[in-house]
């Protein structure tokens, strides 16, 4: 035993450097292409917005200090200060508003799905296909989508067409506040569901089918066995459904990018992603001063949940083999003290 | 009360499965509601895309009409279309954007996972601490960052920044690395070494097509997401011309102009649509059973 250890150890040391040499190339591009662009956000973030043609802006060079944080947080003196402050929190509000929205119903409709087709007791016809179908808007480019529903939803669209022939009144659903907000929440569960729903399905069917039998012999009611069994087990799976939708819907970019007519975007669904995007991509020469600013306080954000996600998600197996390494450490210094602190 | 007790008691496991048999086919019911729901609105896509644009301002129909070669002319031909939209351009340079990427991030991912799960070094579980990490760090954070460093290195307007990071994927890393944890014993290793195989020959030879499984899967998804990708073109293909542009760049130029021509729209939608739909049908069986996987981590 002692000698496998030690012949490992042997190996660990000749072969470490393909260790390396076979991680390098991942490390090398993550560090151009992600981390020194995350690092240059932080570093814009604190520089002037170069607008040329307008007066009283600083250029993209010349350092300001944390006064881009403070225009989007608190405003500022000049009216088109006021103005990046007002949309800023505009466009967070829009994006936890477009977020709960599609959550919502989405994870009602997911989960329930989830139960009833991972339920043995019910027999209901084409499970393949209804979870083929219903996954299927989750691969058809977003894009072209918020297109399509764009079109159906136009003042002479589908959907109108059909409000009319019932005699109903028609919406204007692409300029309506609440309307436009409507379709991009049924647009973003659309796409969804269909992907919650499998992953809630694979988590049911991790969990013990003994615990359901168990269920079932003891006279449990199928709506009992989801909110005792089901509910509980299912927790942790839904937990990380929970903070991975919240960092996508902080993401969200496609659809309330693109629904709209016209070259003007529809600020009543603009999100926090399309905002910065638009500071970048201004017509009138990039803002990447609040761009950056904008894109720092979302990264925040995201870190907060991320790290929940991460706790989440830790491998059991790892962390009580951590356990078992610290005790075990622990264990021979307690040792090693009781021969005086000799080191051997 | 008593004789109601009784005749329940006797009748029960006829009543019980009864009610599961009510309780499954309006279940049944409601999913065929929820699969017209998926499915109405690229119906409707299909069969405008038949009709002239008067025809689709007029009112809205299920049955397809006859212009869907002159809503194509339409498209190809028509000078108000050309400067934005062009299906062949589009087509092309999405595939060679696409494909690259797609072989860039399955490849490197492998290798990443296989260093990790195979070697023993110092820096191992710190590199894949960070790994795990950076997983979530969205492209809409680093976008202002990226965009102003390419434009310094003068890389924007270019497929470069859209094909190349794609070699630092850390959720395929994350997903390789547990698929290689399940069922890739490193004993084979060992013993291809004793075989005097080089350490890259192995990993070429015996790991990759080991991890055939999870590699098709990877590649799926990597496809699809790049395929769909709008918000990375969108931001580094800053000014160029029809002749560069992905699908979904030319999806986005359709809301643009004022005056729309809705049965051109639909035409194009539904040629950017088709073939991801066609390629979903055969290979629905692999996305599904990966995203139950968790293969799917946006």
């Amino acid at each position: 035993m002692a000698a496998s250890g030690a012949q490992r150890r042997i190996k660990s040391i000749s072969y470490a450097k393909y260790g390396y040499l076979f991680i390098l190339p991942f490390f090398i591009v993550y560090f151009i292409f992600q981390l020194w662009p995350l690092i240059n956000t932080f570093i814009l973030s604190v520089h002037g917005n170069g607008n040329a043609s307008e007066k009283n802006t600083t250029s993209n060079d010349v350092l300001v200090g944390l006064s881009n944080y403070k225009t989007l947080l608190s405003g500022g003196d000049t009216r088109n200060e006021e103005q990046q402050h007002a949309e800023f929190f505009k466009a967070f509000k829009t994006t936890i508003i477009l977020w709960i929205g599609n959550f919502v119903p989405q994870i009602i409709l997911s989960l329930s799905l989830a139960a009833w087709f991972t339920d043995a007791r019910l027999k209901i016809v084409g499970k393949g296909f209804f979870k083929v179908v219903m996954y299927m808007p989750n691969i058809i480019t977003a894009a072209s989508v918020s297109v399509l529903f764009m079109s159906l939803c136009s003042d002479k669209g589908a959907v109108n067409q059909i409000l009319s022939s019932m005699g109903l009144s028609t919406v204007d659903f692409l300029k309506g506040t609440a309307a436009s907000r409507g379709v991009v929440m049924f647009i973003q569960t659309w796409l969804w569901f269909g992907n919650t729903m499998i992953m809630l399905m694979s988590g049911i069917m991790g969990i013990s089918p003994s615990l359901f039998e168990a269920a079932e012999i003891d006279g449990a009611s199928s709506t009992q066995t989801f909110w005792k069994i089901t509910m509980p087990l299912l927790s942790p799976i839904m937990a990380y459904t929970l903070v991975t939708s919240m960092i996508g819907g902080l993401q969200m970019f496609d659809i309330p990018y693109l629904y709209h007519t016209g070259t003007e975007i529809n600020k009543d669904i603009q999100t926090i992603a399309v905002y910065i995007f638009q500071r970048y991509k201004n017509k009138n020469g990039a803002q990447f001063g609040y761009a950056g600013a904008a894109s720092v306080l979302l990264f925040i954000v995201t870190v907060i949940l991320g790290s929940i996600t991460f706790y989440l998600n830790r491998d059991p197996d790892e962390v009580a083999k951590k356990k078992q390494r610290k005790k075990l450490i622990k264990d021979a210094k307690a040792k090693s003290k009781q021969f005086g602190g000799l080191s051997i | 009360m008593s004789k109601d007790m009784k005749s329940t008691y006797g009748k029960a496991p006829d009543s019980y499965s009864k009610k599961i048999k009510i309780k499954s086919w309006v279940l049944f019911a409601w999913m065929v509601i929820l699969t017209i729901i998926c499915l109405f609105p690229i119906y409707l896509l299909l069969v405008n895309s038949t009709r002239t644009s008067i025809q689709i301002g007029n009112g809205f129909t299920l049955i397809p009409s006859t212009h869907f070669s002159e809503n194509f002319k339409n498209l190809t031909q028509n000078s108000q279309f050309k400067s934005s939209i062009n299906m062949a351009y589009g087509y092309k340079n999405s595939a060679i954007i696409t494909i690259s990427a797609t072989i860039l991030t399955v490849f490197f991912s492998a290798l990443t996972a296989y260093g990790i799960h195979v070697y023993d070094f110092k820096l191992k579980e710190i590199s894949y601490t960070v790994i795990l990490l950076v997983m979530m760090v969205p492209v809409q954070v680093t976008g202002a960052g990226f965009l102003s460093f390419m434009i310094s290195l003068n890389l924007h307007n270019t497929f470069w920044p859209l094909i190349l990071p794609a070699v630092a994927a850390p959720a395929v890393v994350y997903f390789m690395r547990s698929y290689m944890k399940s069922s890739f014993p490193l004993e084979i290793v060992e013993a291809a070494r004793i075989d005097g195989s080089g350490e890259f020959g192995t990993f070429v030879k015996i790991a990759i097509p080991m991890m055939k499984p999870a590699i098709a899967v990877q590649s799926i998804f990597a496809f699809i997401s790049n395929w769909n990708n709008l918000y990375t073109p969108q931001m580094i293909l800053l000014s160029v011309g029809v002749e560069k542009k992905t699908l979904p760049m030319m999806m986005a130029s359709l809301t643009a102009s004022d005056k729309i021509d809705y049965g051109v729209v639909y035409m194009a939608i539904t040629l950017s649509v088709v073939p991801i739909i066609v390629a979903y049908v055969f290979l629905s069986k692999y996305i599904i059973a990966g995203v139950a996987l968790g293969g799917v981590k946006e």
